[in-house]
């Protein structure tokens, strides 16, 4: 178990950069920073991290950061570790993409980057949306949400990428939370003494797009794990098993009711109307089925497929 | 010099394997896919160092390749038609990052209609992407131009990325004897690859690709331009040492077949230069004094060499193997603009032939020619259309 203390003071992702107050994937990048030391070559597809790293010439990342177009950060981390494998360079290459460029325009890439197995740790901060394009919905965007090309709020599900990426039998696949930054310390770290294709879905609660207090990022990412609207796991070779306060929450009863977290932020007030009691059913159901999932994989020793 | 008897894709296979590339990544398109197949069993029988990335897309294919070359790596890919569209947004990625490298583009017409024949709209697609633009005419100069390729490409002033377009079918299945140089003459002409000024350094760590406000985006432009300026001169540079080296000089930026004397010239780019040489060569029994201006590189465009090829001529008929609907003619609107400006500047005739694979003989070309010397009016002529015929 990583104790805060002994993390190292040195700050990888400098102050003064240009995300939004109370942003989750500065905190994440900071956290990352730190895991890793700052050994580490980063690989950034379109999102909230282009525009957070501000403008050229300057940059808060201490670490190499190769921006790329936005369906091609899997694909140019594959080429990017082949070649500082040719110089014997071993460092871990991570790709650090929003929810968009994963589960959306980047999935293509993605998968064919876990199915060759490729030797690169890709995280996914996610959001939820297209936060940094004005808030429109992504595949990840949890039924019912509000977003700016959802008015009415979000009628489909989401995709679960965690499990769409563990289908490809990678050796390593987690979920974590901005709000647990220990247990996402760990995760990195575990992925990255691991060879082959890594993937760390990042739960991050954005202030601008979830309508919410910007002081408030950390704590509304603690409810979405207590009510257990957003559920920390890993897959080790192939076998889930729940980790940090997720651990104990496999029996609903001991869930904090899931309201207490949609009630904090605007995108989901109008759920709580009695006209838009399908799509609050919706992502009830939603959720509910995650946790089956995660239920039935247990019974059967953590094996998923 | 052994010499083989190869297909143009195996030509620029054993022109990648003479290159060393370090990476390469591609997915198969036809009619590209024999090289990387090539290159593959290469790879696998440690005939070539490398690491073969199969890919699950061509756009993916360039990232790759971006991801590799950023890294320092020496990098290939290829691909066609449809799969150079679907990756366009990485050759574009690729010439804004200043990366070298090469591919090679076997040239097809683009759907819908299907068709998986050749013509050149696929590289114009690309046109300003910031990419070196080579045509070559024959598989021998194909191999040559892959190995050239490298060299201009990673030029400490250049250091721009280089598509090699060889003629789908027509040269990329068609068998010719070629001659393999050997290891060390290629290993002396394109030492192992020097890294690049900015290549990803965890020690020195830089942002690649940031944003930049519109007090710097102009001037990474400006770079770009000034890098292509400097190209056309290292291209003519390199052409001639290669042909120190192995006999084989290719023009340059261009070649100029019979052009010293003539009347008239063709002028076009790729493979078909064989059938209008010949076309010129009949043409000049019949005393009709013709030449043939076959481009080499269309990026950087070489306006001032094809200002002095056509020097003295009347008229040039620029042919096409590519349509710019409304235009309609790319090469023709390019060759007018560089000779817009010269003193004595010729009649420029304007010809479209061979889209999706039509087939175009030296008797055409001598047509062209005919055609060419004539007053007449100065729309673009449509040659071998089905049941239309201009002259
Ligand atoms: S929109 Fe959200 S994720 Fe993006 S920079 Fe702002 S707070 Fe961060």
């Amino acid at each position: 178990m990583v104790t805060v203390k002994q993390l190292p003071r040195e700050e990888y992702w400098l102050p003064g950069h240009a995300a939004c107050p109370g942003c989750p994937a500065s905190l994440g990048l900071r956290m990352l920073g730190k895991a890793l030391e700052g050994r580490f070559v980063l690989v950034v597809p379109a999102g909230c991290t282009t525009v957070i790293q501000g403008m050229y010439p300057k940059t808060p990342s201490r670490v190499p950061l190769l921006n790329i177009a936005f369906a091609a950060s899997a694909a140019a981390a594959t080429g990017l570790r082949a070649a500082l494998e040719l110089r014997g360079i071993d460092v871990p290459v991570v790709v650090w993409a929003g929810d968009g460029g994963t589960v959306d325009i980047g999935l293509q890439a993605l998968s064919g980057a876990a199915e060759r197995n490729e030797d690169i740790l890709y995280i996914c901060y996610d959001n939820e949306a297209y936060q940094n394009t004005g808030i429109q919905r992504s595949g990840a965007t949890p039924p019912g949400a509000w977003t700016t090309t959802t008015p009415l709020g979000k009628r489909e599900r989401r995709k679960v990428a965690p499990l769409i990426v563990a289908a490809h039998r990678v050796p390593y696949v987690a979920t974590a939370s901005i709000a647990y930054p220990l247990d996402f310390v760990e995760k990195v770290r575990k992925a990255v003494s691991k060879r082959g294709f890594k993937y760390i879905h990042l739960h991050a609660p954005c202030p601008t797009g979830w309508r919410f207090p910007p002081s408030e990022t950390v704590e509304i990412g603690r409810l979405a794990v207590e009510t257990g609207a957003w559920v920390l796991y890993e897959i080790e070779d192939g076998v889930l098993r729940l980790t940090g306060r997720s651990a104990s929450l496999l029996d609903p009863a001991r869930r904090k009711p899931l309201e207490e977290y949609l009630k904090r932020q605007g995108r989901f007030a109008h759920l709580f109307r009695p006209e838009n009691e399908q799509l609050l059913e919706l992502l009830k159901m939603d959720i509910q089925e995650n946790w089956e999932a995660i239920r039935s994989a247990l019974e059967r020793g953590g094996r998923i497929l | 010099m052994p010499r083989v008897v190869v297909s143009g894709n195996e030509a620029v296979a054993f022109a990648v394997k003479l290159a060393r590339v370090q990476v390469v990544a591609a997915y198969p398109i036809t009619p590209q896919t024999t090289i990387v197949e090539k290159i593959a069993e290469l790879v696998e029988k440690g005939e070539l160092k490398a690491r073969f990335i199969n890919v699950e897309s061509e756009h993916s294919a360039m990232a790759a390749c971006i991801g590799a070359a950023a890294g320092g790596a020496r990098t290939f890919t290829a691909t066609s038609s449809q799969g150079l569209l679907y990756m366009s947004e990485m050759v574009f990625w690729a010439g804004g990052a200043r990366l070298p490298i090469v591919m090679a583009v076997v040239n097809r017409s683009i759907a819908p209609p299907w068709s998986i024949w050749c013509d050149h709209n696929d590289a114009f697609a690309v046109r300003d992407a910031g990419w070196i633009q080579f045509w070559a005419e024959s598989a021998q100069e194909a191999m040559d131009m892959v190995i050239q390729a490298y060299r201009v490409a990673e030029d400490e002033g250049v250091l721009l990325p280089a598509m090699v377009n060889l003629d789908g079918f027509y040269l990329s299945h068609a068998y010719e004897p070629v001659e393999v140089p050997e290891q060390q003459t290629v290993d002396r002409f394109l030492p192992e690859k020097t890294p690049a000024p900015y290549r990803i350094d965890v020690d020195k760590p830089m942002s690649y690709g940031t944003i930049a406000n519109p007090d710097y985006y102009m001037e990474f432009r400006w770079k770009m331009q000034r890098a292509m300026d400097e190209a056309a001169r290292v291209i003519r540079e390199v052409d001639e040492e290669w042909g120190r080296l192995t006999g084989r000089s290719w023009g340059g930026l261009l070649e100029a077949y019979r052009c010293d004397d003539a009347d008239v010239g063709i002028v076009l780019i790729g493979s078909w230069a064989g059938d209008a040489k010949e076309a010129v060569d009949r043409l000049r029994s019949r005393g009709v004094r013709a030449g043939v201006v076959r481009l080499r590189v269309t990026r950087p465009f070489p306006a001032r060499e094809l200002r002095d090829a056509v020097e003295g001529m009347s008229a040039v008929a620029v042919v096409d193997r590519s349509l710019s609907p409304g235009l309609p003619s790319v090469l023709a609107a390019e060759v007018k603009s560089a000779l817009f400006n010269a003193k004595r500047r010729p009649v420029v005739r304007s010809f479209i032939a061979g889209l999706g694979g039509r087939d175009v003989s030296p008797k055409d070309f001598e047509r062209i020619v005919e055609c060419s010397l004539k007053e007449g009016p100065e729309e673009v002529t449509w040659i071998g259309l089905r049941g239309v015929t201009p002259w």
